[in-house]
């Protein structure tokens, strides 16, 4: 089937374009609202939205491929994103890193086999004062302990 | 000197306290009420100069002078911007989050107040894209604002539209640098731009822009219904004219890692031990990093060094890096940089070498690539320490280390190449006797520890 947005999405990306001066402008928020929806963005969905914007492909190629928060390949249902630069390390993010490895049973960048959960570490994400931390999905989990860990990845599993 | 302050705070942790009610229940709109009613654009930027407000971003910039940067009229029938930079993706920053979660109308009065003094009508707020929450409340704000007449073509009554914008990024630290921030909400690859021109120029969709950091423009509305001048005197280093109070950050190896709002002035000794709790494990420093990754770190040994004595700053002359305010200009002396204001303590028993390799590995991943010296430099860098851990390097390549930092310095469009070189020479030299350790097997990877208890 082609790719299509749906009816909701459809009328929030014209209230998306009402707000800028150029339609190149509605580029991030689109890729965002379209990868919301499929869980990532593919070739066909950059062709899609190029022909939308008035722009070419390679453009929106170019920012799919610059900015790393763009899926562009299919990934699990959830994302763990656990963060790993120094503030969080200090605080035992490595603890945290191979702790969610050892519970998923997959390696940090991959998905596990019933493609329910990726698990990747990020950069700071702006809760230092709060380490450990993570994400997942839209939530941020913080001041992590492994029993924390352990609960909100377990429901993750279940779900 | 520690003087709590809770302009910005009060909100916080409160139920509601991100509501419109809330805010307006503390005196809130106020003063956007009567600068747009009472004061002209001329008056707004000579009152926010008396602030003495420094940029909140990292480069200390004066806000108020940045402000009298734009042009006076804007170019014929064309638009002015004012671009809030909420990227906060500085390694080591947690503070504007706070404000866009628990106190966000702060941050669409200060628009209003900003877009008024500018001359633009409307205000485009960057804000990282894994802040959800932080943008759906900006969001809620706007709106509230909004149906009570704030915002839109008659805010408070007076015939000047003004209109807010939440847009959004994807993950690239490199777009909290104005002109790569800029081109990102232009839709395009974060790439920074060559300067000139300056945005106060040409800045987002080519027209002219004041780019400022959130807490710089969530802070004015306090300046203005305190009175600028008397606001900025809560500082200690007003005469210096880093005036008023700001949100500082306190994260690593403390007790009680958190964020705080204080009067400028407060030390980083005061910050650690008597705001943070002290060190865990009660150990003793090895080295903090005053406001974010990008600046340099600072021993608990060094001193300030201004010996000249017409120098405003000479008397902090021999004082401890420890001891004295932290503030943009006391900072530079100390050779680093205020930054962003938020403190990572490192306690002795880290591995400086391991730490260094995670920022490396940090700059390597965030580079955005268009420098040679700052692409292949960073990843040289990252290399390099690897070795040195792995036990895999030597003696000549350590020395060469210095000089592939020394080489990104001043080749590069934008400031993350310094902000990659110059915390790197700061590890080398300060902690040089770790690495030279490592090179000749004394220790290994296995020794080297982050944390500690
Ligand atoms: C690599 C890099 C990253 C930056 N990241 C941020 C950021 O996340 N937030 C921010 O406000 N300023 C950031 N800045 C500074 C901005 O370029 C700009 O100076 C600042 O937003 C101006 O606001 P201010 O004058 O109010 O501080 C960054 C600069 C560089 C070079
Ligand atoms: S210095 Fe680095 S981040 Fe800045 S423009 Fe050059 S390559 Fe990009
Ligand atoms: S280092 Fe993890 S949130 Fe900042």
């Amino acid at each position: 089937m082609p790719f299509a947005l749906s009816a909701d999405r459809e009328r929030e990306l014209t209230e998306i374009l009402s707000r800028y001066p150029t339609k190149m402008a509605a580029t991030l928020p689109a890729l965002h609202l379209m990868q919301e929806q499929e869980g990532w963005v593919s070739e066909e969905m950059m062709i899609w939205l190029a022909h939308k914007l008035d722009v070419s492909p390679a453009h929106v190629r170019g920012v799919v491929t610059f900015y790393p928060l763009f899926n562009q390949e299919p990934v699990g249902k959830h994302q763990v994103w656990v963060c790993r630069t120094l503030p969080c390390a200090l605080r035992g993010a490595g603890d945290v890193i191979k702790h969610c490895e050892k519970k998923l049973g997959v390696h940090v960048g991959h998905t596990t086999k019933d493609g329910k959960i990726t698990l990747r570490t990020a950069e700071c994400l702006a809760s230092c004062g709060t380490a450990p931390m993570m994400q997942v999905d839209k939530e941020y989990h913080e001041n992590l302990t492994t029993e924390r860990i352990d609960q909100i990845l377990e429901k993750l599993q279940r779900d | 000197m520690i003087k709590t302050c809770n302009h910005l705070t009060k909100h916080y942790g409160k139920p509601n306290g991100w509501s419109l009610d809330a805010y307006e229940r503390e005196g809130g709109y106020k003063a956007a009420r009567r600068v747009l009613t009472e004061m002209t654009r001329e008056q707004v930027t000579d009152e926010a100069k008396k602030a003495n407000i420094r940029g909140r971003g990292g480069a200390g910039f004066p806000m108020g002078v940045k402000w009298s940067f734009m042009p006076k009229q804007a170019p014929a029938g064309k638009p002015m911007y004012l671009a809030v930079n909420a990227d906060e993706s500085e390694p080591g920053t947690h503070k504007d989050r706070t404000i866009m979660e628990e106190n966000p109308h702060s941050v669409v009065e200060g628009c209003i107040i900003a877009c008024y003094g500018i001359g633009a009508n409307k205000a485009w707020i960057y804000v990282r894209d894994e802040l959800h929450l932080a943008r759906e409340r900006l969001w809620a704000a706007i709106k509230e604002a909004k149906q009570k007449g704030y915002l839109g073509a008659n805010p408070f009554g007076k015939a000047y539209p003004i209109d807010i914008v939440v847009h959004t990024g994807g993950g690239t630290y490199i777009c909290g640098e104005e002109t790569a921030m800029l081109n990102s909400l232009e839709g395009k690859r974060g790439e920074p731009r060559l300067k000139p021109p300056f945005p106060a120029q040409a800045g987002a969709f080519g027209m002219p822009t004041t780019v400022n950091n959130l807490e710089t423009i969530a802070i004015v509305p306090t300046a203005f219904e305190m009175g600028c001048d008397k606001f900025s005197q809560q500082s200690a280093l007003h005469d210096l004219k880093d005036g008023g109070c700001r949100l500082y950050g306190v994260n690593g190896h403390v007790k009680k890692p958190q964020v705080i709002e204080l009067a400028v002035g407060v030390t980083m000794r005061e910050l650690i031990y008597d705001i943070g709790g002290g060190v865990t494990g009660d150990r003793e420093i090895l080295g903090v990093i005053p406001g974010g990754s990008s600046t340099p770190v600072l021993l608990p040994t060094e001193t300030i060094h201004a010996p000249d004595e017409k120098s405003p700053l000479h008397r902090f002359h021999g004082v401890n890096v420890l001891d004295v305010p932290l503030g943009v200009d006391t900072m530079r002396i100390a050779g680093t940089m205020l930054g962003t204001c938020c403190v990572t303590v490192m306690a002795v028993g880290t591995c400086p070498v391991l730490a260094m390799e995670n920022l490396m590995q940090f700059y390597r991943h965030e580079s955005c690539g268009q420098c040679t010296p700052c692409r292949e430099g960073s990843a040289w860098l990252k290399r390099v320490v690897t070795k040195i851990l792995d036990g895999e390097s030597s003696m000549e390549e350590l020395n060469e280390l210095h000089d592939i930092a020394n080489s990104i310095m001043g080749n590069t469009i934008c400031a993350f190449g310094e902000g990659t070189a110059m915390p790197a020479m700061a590890f080398l030299k300060k902690y040089r006797k770790d690495f030279e350790k490592y090179v000749r097997g004394e220790k290994t990877r296995k020794d080297a520890r982050l944390t500690v208890t």
